[in-house]
């Protein structure tokens, strides 16, 4: 049994291991590069999961509130989104000049390409 | 005044002369820029450690803000070596890089090489200088993101499947690391480093802990190409311009065992990852069979660059063998060697890019009776590669040397033979190369093989010569490398998190 408050936990294993797995098996480059993505964001979320304060409301001062949640994190998560996306653009230009060299995007064909003289 | 801030201007002088070396445009301006640059850099870096044998562990408050809660850079004689061991290697390649550059790169890309290589050094150089273990990610990010590109300006189209395949496996290793260190952050609420030693051994029985430790673990072990994770790095050296080949060969690789070294010792304190863990039934075969298998492999090349590539990751596996015994002189082998190594593998990769740049090609077959077009270069390579094979007078010497004393210390004498078993391989593979170039003829074939080149220029022989005479330098004259590494070893077993703060 899934406990409640563990939920968001799981889903970041699941969509981490998804992920993975895509960036293993897939032989597409762009494939691969949505599989890391989604590897990525997966520990976003994890951050993002364990910053949460139950019954605190988002960190912004207000006299209202008492228990905000943890900032840090999401400090943290804007540094690793800007490198994701910088990660996804590098990755995916360098997508554009294999398929400007090779004429192709499969992994396999490339390395067909690359045996043969 | 600017003393009280070295720390940060190491960092952040190369990070905003990257941007001004897309400004200048012109390759020769660029590259003065850089030369300036990476040369303020290594003087930086030897203040720093100068500033640490004198007065202990440097803490540098970034922006003002008091550690934990701001980021603290911190320099203890470990990094202050590894700062130095970076910096240096970084000053020497760059004078080099200016005929290697325009002779491989397009002149008109060649400003934005110059930006890359100072935005990968200031990288190196943070990763190492921080002690704040969420900013390790963002450097290590950095001077990834900024050698993906170095590999693939490489002018083989093969440089981008490499560049490819080496951005998908570091981007893994790089977020393995950014869940573990997710992980650990979760459980102690800190990142800085000494603070995460201090509150580590309260929860360190907890799953969540040990589940941390092994994905830092691999995902430091998959930057540092550590064996069987190494899988990105010899199509990465091989494809990449030769000026990068040599600069991430010597430093690279060396920062990311630096970062494991802490993480073992400093974050998780020798008791939790020797004693609880167990971590030396993993490291120590895992080293062992990087040394044989990557040895065995480099002999069967016939690419040289490949073949060196190969050398590389068996060397690892030594700095690996040395860590991985968890004493003193074995991890003082360890830290001895990332030196060593920086300064044989930079003499090597260096000699070869002054044969790519004459004959256009580094095959072995391309490189026939090449000693006698090329004695300079050839000779060079020769005597790095003795430095390689580890024969006395040499840091290759002193390295092994320690190593096997530490192995006997241990009482793992068996060890020793493997070491000199994988010393053998070394000199197999340095002898292939050096029979090619100096008693074979040249190739009967007119402009393919090394009949009608002429000798390096000076500027490329003088840096490659440089590092060759330091590696005989550093094999006489101990005292400074052996005498700092057994310190930073001694400092990283004894008082794991790293003395009082000033």
């Amino acid at each position: 049994m899934i406990e409640p408050g563990l939920y968001n936990y799981w889903i970041f294993v699941v969509l981490m291991m998804i992920g993975f797995f895509i960036v293993i098996s897939r032989g597409n480059l762009i494939k691969k590069i949505v599989g890391l993505n989604i590897f990525q964001t997966s520990v976003f979320l994890l951050y993002i999961s364990f910053g949460k304060v139950e019954g605190a409301t988002a960190p912004i001062l207000d006299p209202r509130y008492t228990e905000y949640s943890n900032p840090l994190p999401h400090v943290l998560i804007l540094t690793a989104i800007v490198v994701g996306v910088a990660t996804s653009a590098l990755g995916l230009a360098l997508v554009v000049r294999i398929r400007e060299a090779y004429g192709t995007v499969e992994e396999d064909e490339i390395l067909r390409q690359d045996e043969a003289p | 005044m600017i003393a009280a801030h070295l720390p940060a201007l190491q960092v952040v002088l190369p990070l905003l002369a990257a941007p001004l070396c897309v400004l200048l445009r012109r390759p020769v301006a660029a590259w003065a820029l850089a030369l300036a640059v990476s040369w303020a850099a290594l003087a930086i870096a030897v203040a720093l450690l100068v500033q640490v044998l004198d007065s202990g562990v440097v803490s540098y408050h970034l922006g003002g803000w008091p550690p934990p809660w701001g980021i603290e850079y911190r320099i203890d004689l470990v990094n202050a070596f590894v700062l130095l061991i970076v910096a240096a290697i970084g000053a020497v390649v760059l004078p080099f890089a200016r005929a290697s550059v325009a002779a491989e790169i397009p002149a008109e890309r060649a400003y934005l090489f110059y930006a890359l290589y100072l935005l990968c050094l200031c990288g190196l150089l943070g990763i190492t200088i921080t002690g704040d273990a969420f900013n390790v990610f963002v450097f290590l990010e950095i001077s990834s993101l900024s050698s993906y590109v170095l590999i693939s300006l490489g002018r083989d189209r093969r440089a981008l499947t490499a560049a490819f395949q080496y951005l998908i496996m570091g981007t893994i290793g790089a977020t393995f690391y950014l869940i573990g260190i997710g992980l650990l952050y979760a459980m102690t609420g800190t990142l800085n480093m000494a603070d995460l030693a201090e509150r580590i051994p309260a929860v360190s029985d907890t799953r969540t802990v040990h589940a941390a430790f092994a994905f830092i673990l691999v995902g430091i072990g998959l930057k540092a190409a550590v064996f069987p994770l190494h899988l990105w790095l010899p199509n990465a050296y091989c494809y990449a311009p030769s000026v990068v080949t040599a600069f991430l060969a010597a430093t690279a690789t060396k920062v990311s065992v630096y970062v494991l070294l802490r993480i073992l010792f400093t974050l998780f304190g020798a008791d939790f990852a020797f004693a609880d863990l167990e971590i030396v039934t993993l490291l120590l075969p895992l080293a062992v069979f990087g040394m044989l298998m990557a040895s065995t492999v480099a002999i069967f090349q016939t690419n040289v660059k490949r073949l060196l590539a190969y050398s590389s990751v068996a060397q690892i596996g030594y700095m690996v063998l040395g860590i991985s015994l968890a004493t003193t002189t074995g991890t003082t082998a360890g830290i001895v060697h990332l030196f060593n190594h920086a300064m044989i593998k930079g003499a090597l990769f260096l000699a070869l890019g002054c044969v790519f740049l004459r004959l256009d090609s580094v095959e072995l077959d391309d490189m026939a009776g090449l000693a006698k077009r090329m004695p300079w270069t050839m000779a060079a390579f020769v005597a790095a590669g003795f430095s390689l094979i580890g024969l006395p007078s040499t840091t290759g010497f002193i390295s092994k040397f320690v190593l096997v004393q530490a192995v006997i210390e241990d009482g793992r004498w068996y060890l020793a033979l493997i070491i000199l078993l994988s010393s053998l391989l070394a000199l197999i593979y340095v002898w292939r190369v050096v029979e090619v170039a100096y008693f074979r003829e040249p190739a009967a074939k007119a402009g393919t093989g090394a009949t009608e080149v002429s000798e390096a220029p000076l500027a490329m022989l003088l840096p490659t010569w440089l590092l060759v005479l330091a590696n005989y330098y550093f094999g006489l004259d101990t005292s400074v490398t052996l005498g700092v590494a057994g310190r930073a070893a001694a400092s990283l077993l004894g008082a794991a998190p790293l003395g009082a703060a000033p």
